[in-house]
This record gives C-alpha cells, sequence and structure tokens, in this order.
C-alpha cells in the first residue's frame, strides 16, 4: 500500500493518562483480530495443507494450488465470475446514472419512487432469487409477457438452460444492487452546480449532451466508488446462485465464491477451498486497485 | 407583460417532460416492485386457485391468509423471526460499541501506534469474508460458538467500516467543545459517553441502520454455522420452505412475504438513516 493517506498529527494529550487512547482501541483491536487478521493468516496456511476438518492439518505445500492450476471447475468458476463482472459491473455503473437522473427531480411521488427503488436493495438476497426463480418459471409471469407481446414464440428456460441461467441470475444482482447505486449518483447529482445546466439549456443544448458532457464528468469521484464497489459485489455472488440454480444447469452459473462453498463444506475439503479463497483475495485486490488507478489517471 | 404566445410554448413542453419522466419512473416501477407484488399476489391465491393459469391473475379470486397459516404450522416462522431480530440487535449494539469506542482516539488523540492501527485496519476491509469464514468456522466450533447466538453474532461484532465511519463522525464535532469539558476536568471517558456519543446519535442511527441490513440479510455465515432448525435465522427459514422436495410457491411466497415485513416496517419508519448509510457508505468505500 503506497498511497495510505497518511493521519494528521494532533497535539500531546493533557491530563489524561498516556494508556488511555489503547483503553479505548483494544477492545475493536481484539475483535478483529480475531475476526480477520487471523483468520486471514490462517486461510493462507489453510492453503497449504490437506485440511478437511476431520484430520489434522497435514503441510503439503503448494499442492493445492497445483491442484487449482489442473481443475477445469476452478477454470469454469473463474470465467463465470469474470463473465459476472464485464456484464454485471458495466450495467450497474451506468444505468443507475440514468434513473438518478430520472428521480432527481421535486416532482410529486418522487420520495415514494426513490424508496419503491430502493426496495430490492433492503431485501436479503435469498428471498430476491426465490422472488426471481418463481418470476422465471417456465409458465410464469415473465414468460407470460413474452409470449404474450410476441418478443419469443415458446418459453424461455431462464434458469435451466444452461445458455442462459448466468443472465438470468445476473439480472436478480442487477436489479438487487440498482438502488443502492441510484442514492450514491443521487448524491453526487446534487452536488453538481444548477447553473451549469441553465447555461446548457440557454445555449441550447440537447438532455442527452447535457448528460456525456456535464452530468457524467462531474460524477467522477461516485463512478469510481460505484466501479470498485460494484466490483468487489461481482466478485462475491453466492447467495442468488445458491438459491436459484445452485451453480448449475452443468456449472454453467458456479461462480468462484459458489465453488469456494461447495469444495468447503459439501466436499469438506478446507485446505483446497482456502486455496480458491486466497486466488479470491489476490483478484479482488487486483481488481480494487486496476480500477482506482485507472479512474484516477482519468481525472 | 409577458407574451402569452411565449408563456404557452414554455409550458407545453414542460408539460410534456413530466409526463415522460412520469412513464420513463412507472416503467422502472414496474421492474422494481413487480416481483414483490406478483410475490405477494401469489401468497394470497387459495389452495384451490390456479397459479400457474394462463393468461395469470394479477389479484386473487379469493385472497386467503390461508398459506401464512401453513407456514407458520410447518415451521417455526416466529422464532426465526425472533432469532433475527436477537441476533441483528447484538450485533448491531457490539458493532456501534467497538466502533465508537475505536473511532474516538484514532479521531482526537495523538498515541504511538496510531498511523499503523488505521493501516491495519483500512487493509482489513479488503480482505474478503469468503476468504475468512473457514478459519472463522473452525474458530467457532473450537469456541463451542456452533448453533448459539454467538456464533451467529461474531462475524458481524465489529466492522472496520463501522470505525472509519464513526472516526469521520467525531473529526465533524468541534474540538472546542471537548477542550472545554477537559478543561473542567471532565475525563476522557465520561466526555466520550456524556458530551460526545448523544452528539453523534445521527451518526450511530445511521450505523446502526446500514449495520442490521447486512446482518439482517446474511445468509452465508448462518448456513454454515447453523444447522438446528431452532437456531434459524429468517433468510435460512425461507430457503428451508423452498428446499422441501415439493416446491410449494404458495408457501414459498407467503414465507418470504412474511420475512420482508418487518424490514418494509423499518424501512417506512426510518428511511432517512437507510439512505444516509447507503450514501455515506459510498463515499468511504
Amino acid at each position: 500500500m503506497t498511497n495510505l493517506p497518511k493521519l494528521p498529527k494532533l497535539p500531546k494529550l493533557r491530563g489524561s493518562h498516556p494508556l488511555l487512547p489503547y483503553l479505548f482501541i483494544i477492545p475493536a483491536c481484539v475483535v478483529i483480530s480475531t475476526i480477520v487478521l487471523y483468520p486471514a493468516l490462517k486461510a493462507v496456511y489453510l492453503s497449504l495443507t490437506n485440511f478437511n476438518m476431520i484430520n489434522e492439518a497435514g503441510f503439503i505445500g503448494l499442492a493445492n494450488y497445483v491442484n487449482v492450476w489442473n481443475d477445469p471447475f476452478f477454470w469454469a468458476a473463474l470465467k463465470n465470475t469474470l463473465l459476472y463482472m464485464v456484464v454485471v459491473v458495466p450495467v450497474l455503473v451506468f444505468a443507475p446514472i440514468f434513473l438518478a437522473a430520472l428521480v432527481n427531480k421535486q416532482i410529486p411521488g418522487i420520495a415514494f419512487f426513490r424508496a419503491a427503488i430502493y426496495l430490492p436493495v433492503i431485501t436479503s438476497l435469498v428471498i430476491s432469487g426465490l422472488i426471481w426463480k418463481w418470476v422465471y418459471e417456465e409458465k410464469g409471469i415473465l414468460n407470460y409477457f413474452l409470449l404474450a407481446t410476441g418478443i419469443t414464440d415458446t418459453p424461455v428456460a431462464f434458469l435451466t438452460d444452461p445458455a442462459n441461467a448466468l443472465l438470468s441470475v445476473m439480472a436478480v444482482t442487477i436489479w438487487s444492487g440498482m438502488g443502492y447505486y441510484m442514492v450514491i449518483y443521487l448524491a453526487g447529482l446534487q452536488a453538481i452546480p444548477r447553473h451549469l445546466y441553465e447555461v446548457a439549456e440557454v445555449e441550447g443544448v440537447s438532455r442527452f449532451k447535457q448528460m456525456l458532457h456535464i452530468t457524467i464528468p462531474l460524477l467522477r469521484p461516485s463512478i469510481a466508488v460505484v466501479t470498485v464497489m460494484s466490483s468487489i459485489a461481482a466478485m462475491k455472488v453466492f447467495e442468488e446462485v445458491y438459491v436459484m440454480t445452485q451453480g448449475g444447469p452443468m456449472d454453467s452459473t458456479k461462480t468462484l465464491v459458489y465453488y469456494i462453498y461447495e469444495s468447503a463444506f459439501t466436499e469438506f475439503e478446507m485446505g483446497y477451498a482456502s486455496a480458491i479463497g486466497v486466488i479470491l483475495f489476490l483478484l479482488t485486490l487486483v481488481f480494487s486497485l486496476i480500477n482506482l488507478r485507472f479512474l484516477r489517471e482519468k481525472s | 407583460m409577458k407574451n402569452p404566445e411565449q408563456h404557452r410554448s414554455r409550458i407545453h413542453p414542460q408539460l410534456a417532460g413530466y409526463a415522460a419522466r412520469y412513464a420513463a419512473i412507472g416503467v422502472v416501477m414496474i421492474f422494481a416492485v413487480g416481483p414483490f407484488l406478483w410475490l405477494l399476489s401469489t401468497a394470497l391465491k387459495s389452495a384451490s386457485e390456479n397459479i400457474f393459469a394462463y393468461p395469470p391473475r394479477f389479484i386473487p379470486v379469493a385472497p386467503t391468509l390461508d398459506n401464512f397459516v401453513r407456514v407458520f404450522d410447518s415451521q417455526p416462522f416466529f422464532l426465526y423471526l425472533l432469532n433475527s431480530v436477537i441476533v441483528a440487535t447484538l450485533s448491531v449494539l457490539l458493532n456501534l460499541l467497538f466502533a465508537s469506542l475505536a473511532a474516538y482516539p484514532l479521531a482526537r488523540m495523538q498515541f504511538k501506534g496510531r498511523q499503523l492501527i488505521f493501516g491495519i485496519l483500512l487493509a482489513s476491509m479488503m480482505i474478503p469474508f469468503q476468504l475468512l469464514m473457514i478459519p472463522v468456522y473452525e474458530l467457532a466450533i473450537a469456541l463451542g460458538l456452533q448453533n448459539s447466538y454467538l456464533g451467529l453474532v461474531l462475524p458481524h461484532a465489529c466492522t472496520a467500516f463501522g470505525i472509519f465511519f464513526m472516526r469521520q463522525a467525531f473529526l465533524g464535532i468541534p474540538a472546542a467543545i471537548e477542550e472545554a469539558a477537559i478543561l473542567e476536568g471532565v475525563s476522557r471517558v465520561r466526555i466520550w459517553w456524556f458530551v460526545l456519543l448523544p452528539l453523534l446519535k445521527p451518526s450511530l442511527a445511521t450505523l446502526a441502520v446500514f449495520s442490521f441490513i447486512a446482518v439482517w440479510g446474511d445468509f452465508l455465515w448462518p448456513l454454515i454455522i447453523i444447522d438446528q432448525p431452532s437456531l434459524f435465522t429468517l433468510p435460512l427459514g425461507v430457503n428451508r420452505l423452498s428446499s422441501t422436495f415439493s416446491l410449494d410457491w404458495r408457501l414459498v411466497a407467503a414465507g418470504a412475504v412474511f420475512s420482508m415485513l418487518p424490514i418494509l416496517i423499518f424501512f417506512t419508519f426510518a428511511q432517512r438513516y437507510f439512505i444516509e448509510g447507503a450514501m455515506k457508505g459510498a463515499v468511504k468505500g
């Protein structure tokens, strides 16, 4: 970490015991060490062992990583996760900008509309997944609309056809995240000076061009945040897959996190699962750094 | 005097703009809320009504609460609700306590190791829970926390995000307030509790709501640490309804609607804090 923010110097404590600050900070440090730092180091260690909950963990060096490299399921899961990011992240970065612009006007009922769009965000992903599984049914409501409007002539097998399943699950992730990013952009939009739009209006610049040349450039800080957040979220997709497809059909929706869960808690190959976990961490790190660097340079 | 012609030509595009905006919002609403309404409709349909009817019926022929009764008969959903409430409340309280304690010296005191602790906390936010869950699971088992409330609370008890969030809040309080109290000879602990925390109530509320949603909706951790149905939280309960051999969508819908009610009510009354949490959460990333 080269660009760690430096904390400002503060005046020396007066009239208090020099150990006082530690009194405040130690409880949190103990808990964070217990549930994050120690487990993180332990996970790296476990990834070098054949731990399976039953036997003592035996050190096996990099064997897990070699096995991961040769594991077609790992590559399938990695491919699915990367596909997930390629599709979901751009949608979640740009669509909510338009959504935010849409509800960024004081018109009657707007508070209700914003709240309603936010509703999927507060719904637990298990329920969202089940709702959509029901919507996606072969004789379900979505197929009815597609057939009634003539968009398709046969019902779409959203979750049972390997060609559709991943996209169908992605749609649920997008649906669940849209309101969250909309709110972030709303905050960003409200910080843009109104007079810029007034000038553009006078100059006769179209709404779309205003969006392209005023809104999006000035929203760049929010866009950076949303890009990082949605990439990390896309990397960790689990619940939707668990309740909708269990990774199927034919592993077409098996994501990295789902594969970690499966390896660790149905196959009990904890060491192996930890190795994939370490890879997941490295990927998260790389993506966050690339995102930040890329977006910082542009601005 | 304004030219009436000119006046009208300005009103019309504005009206058209409103109509277009409402139309677009309407389309968004169908996607955002439609699935919930369809779920509710299914939950209210009686056993004799075909839920796969073509064309589908949006308003149930004879709305009934039978499915909810069946859900409560088949599974202890009120117990799941109670479990969810206990776990979420405990997690939120612990998180608020640890975060507001740790944030105070980070924001206001000079001490050795401050920069180091700050850096470690920041780095810890980068580690995905999916990497940690296996060792945390092992630890929870070793501590005898499997199938217990404390086990469910464990990974939520303290978050680095909470500490940063509260630190930002402490920074927003003028130092003069604290200095006055110090000159009066009030101890730092008392200043923290009696002077600063009351001023930070809005931030505490925002953090509370933010962490509440995270714990309330959590599924992966409860899934691995709990296998006794008497300790199921609502997401586990709904999942259980859906994973029986004969998938009964009326039942699943009723269970899902019931699980959504508490957070929906909460959201209606504390909306401000939900939205603020999302905004500030984003600023800190």
